[in-house]
């Protein structure tokens, strides 16, 4: 839940397109060029992104000093306009955006500009070591690349819990994992430890964030009452499941108010707690590197391409997740 | 198994691994991960060429965090401030730091605030929002709004009858609180 969404913002974080015009100072791209556009808006100058840290940069978003710019997320992040659009305009357009590579798919350029570069940079804020059981919570569209990408960095086992089927019989297919409907199961924590010799999982990714269902009180308060900034269900399943001494990856987002996270927990496990918008532009050569190599295939995941027209109806589908979607993509010239 | 110093057994060698999962252990260094070190002072790749961006024109008064030092250069421009929604919000900006929660709660209120206003100005336009088209209900009925929810056994669908008083609840309250006013200053 992010305070400061107005109405007459478009939406959209996650896009792709073609330079219609450039300011006078941009040196590195043209009109005509086909452009991937990282959600993270920054400058590439300040102390954070001379450092790496593209998402939390200090030069974008005078809303707020606790989170980066991000296009088309509320004005907490900056009140920038998405690319849920015919056009948008882009910030620093020598700094974040790329050309897209000619062998790239579409598609899968899309997903590199979010899902797949966030999912990617959770597996690794788990500090993966070989032989790592991880478990991901989340079946989503970032659970399943995290999952995916866990397994790149040496994972011994790889388990996803959620609760739609259809999704989990996708983290099967797509990412290999074991899987978990958590429906199933009386007690999520006690199954996981079951399932891990009673000590509890090496690394836990929460790839679910707010709107965390599995918890009744925890859902209302916060995905519909909003008195929480998030409903943080998946992340004290992650805490409870992970091993004393385990880390925990947070890609799951959270608004900026106080949730009711099970800090005490956490910290009697002497858990590593890492967590982060991604700084996407660092992730892409590697994943360029990767998708060439066939270790991954982005667009696997993709069920339902939608027409700009139409976007209400994909809201919709997606978020009361009808027709098995799990990945829909906005097509602004759909025919 | 007792709990001694051993870890538990792998279920699955490098090597199994190695020959069912595309990829795996390629980036088992932590040097070929990306995000490996967390903070890497390396301004010559952004491709920035300022050391400070050029400041963009600010057409309006544009609100911003007080704890910030400035208005950062570059900013958003969608949906200014306007009405009783942005005089809460600037209120907020202006008054409350990030760690308050008066400052957040003042802004959930001012979306609230900027929500009613939007559907009352709606209302009184030739073109009055459609809750049929706009909202993509109509996606219930051509992408089976029935058969993904009918025994899939969904958390969500166990509670989703509470959804409906959640969101109608308000207007309802609200009409009931406007019809009772207007009666009472009907019967002076």
């Amino acid at each position: 839940m992010m305070p400061d969404t107005r109405v007459g913002t478009t939406f959209g974080h996650e896009f792709i397109g073609v330079v219609d015009q450039v300011g006078p100072s941009v040196q590195n791209l043209k009109a005509g060029d086909r452009v991937m556009v990282p959600f993270n808006v920054y400058c590439g100058s300040c102390y954070y992104c001379a450092r790496g840290l593209y998402s939390n940069c200090h030069n974008v978003n005078p809303n707020a000093t606790a989170v980066g710019g991000i296009y088309g997320y509320s004005h907490t992040c900056g009140g920038y306009d998405g690319g849920q659009a015919e056009y948008v305009r882009v910030p620093f357009a020598d700094v974040g955006p790329s050309i897209i590579p000619d062998w790239m798919d579409d598609e899968d350029a899309l997903l590199l500009t979010d899902a797949l570069a966030t999912g990617y940079f959770g597996a690794q804020l788990g500090d993966i070591v070989e032989g790592d059981t991880v478990v991901v919570f989340g079946a989503g569209p970032i659970g399943l690349y995290a999952a995916k990408s866990a397994w790149l960095m040496g994972a011994g086992r790889v388990i996803v819990v959620d609760q739609l089927d259809y999704r989990l019989e996708k983290a099967r297919t797509f990412a290999h994992a074991e899987t978990v409907n958590f429906n199933e199961h009386n007690d999520i924590v006690v199954h996981m430890k079951k399932t891990t010799d009673f000590l509890g999982a090496d690394v836990a990714i929460d790839a679910v964030g707010a709107e965390a269902d599995g918890n009744l009180t925890q859902h209302i308060t916060s995905a519909k009452l909003k008195l929480q900034g998030g409903s943080p269900v998946a992340l004290n399943w992650a805490i409870d499941s992970v091993r004393k001494g385990g880390t925990i990856s947070v890609m799951g987002a959270y608004g900026p108010i106080f949730s009711a996270v099970k800090f005490g927990d956490a910290m009697n496990k002497g858990l590593t707690l890492r967590m982060n918008q991604c700084p996407v532009k660092r992730q892409w050569p590697r994943l360029f590197e990767h998708i060439q190599n066939g270790y991954l295939k982005p667009n696997d995941i993709v069920t339902h391409r939608i027409p700009l027209e139409h976007i209400a109806e994909g809201y919709h589908m997606f978020s009361a997740k009808l027709d098995d979607c799990i990945k829909p993509i906005i097509v602004a010239e759909a025919s | 198994m007792p709990y001694t110093a051993e870890a538990p057994t792998r279920r699955e060698s490098n090597e199994e691994l190695r020959a069912r999962i595309p990829g795996w252990g390629a980036d088992l260094d932590p040097a070929d991960r990306p995000a490996v070190p967390r903070e890497r002072f390396a301004p010559e790749v952004t491709g920035a060429h300022w050391d400070f961006p050029e400041r963009q024109e600010e057409r309006v008064p544009r609100e911003r965090s007080i704890e910030h030092r400035f208005l950062t250069p570059v900013f958003g421009t969608s949906a200014p401030l306007h009405g009783v929604s942005g005089a809460i919000r600037r209120f907020a900006y202006e008054k409350f730091g990030e760690g308050r929660a008066a400052h957040w709660l003042l802004l959930i209120a001012g979306d609230r605030v900027d929500a009613v206003g939007s559907h009352l100005r709606s209302v009184l336009t030739l073109r009055p929002d459609n809750p049929v088209t706009e909202t993509g209900v109509v996606s219930e009925l051509r992408r089976g709004g029935i058969r993904s929810r009918v025994g899939r056994g969904r958390a969500d669908v166990k509670h989703g009858w509470i959804d409906p008083l959640l969101i109608a609840g308000f207007w309802v309250f609200t009409g009931i609180v406007a019809v009772a006013v207007v009666r009472s200053i009907g019967k002076r």
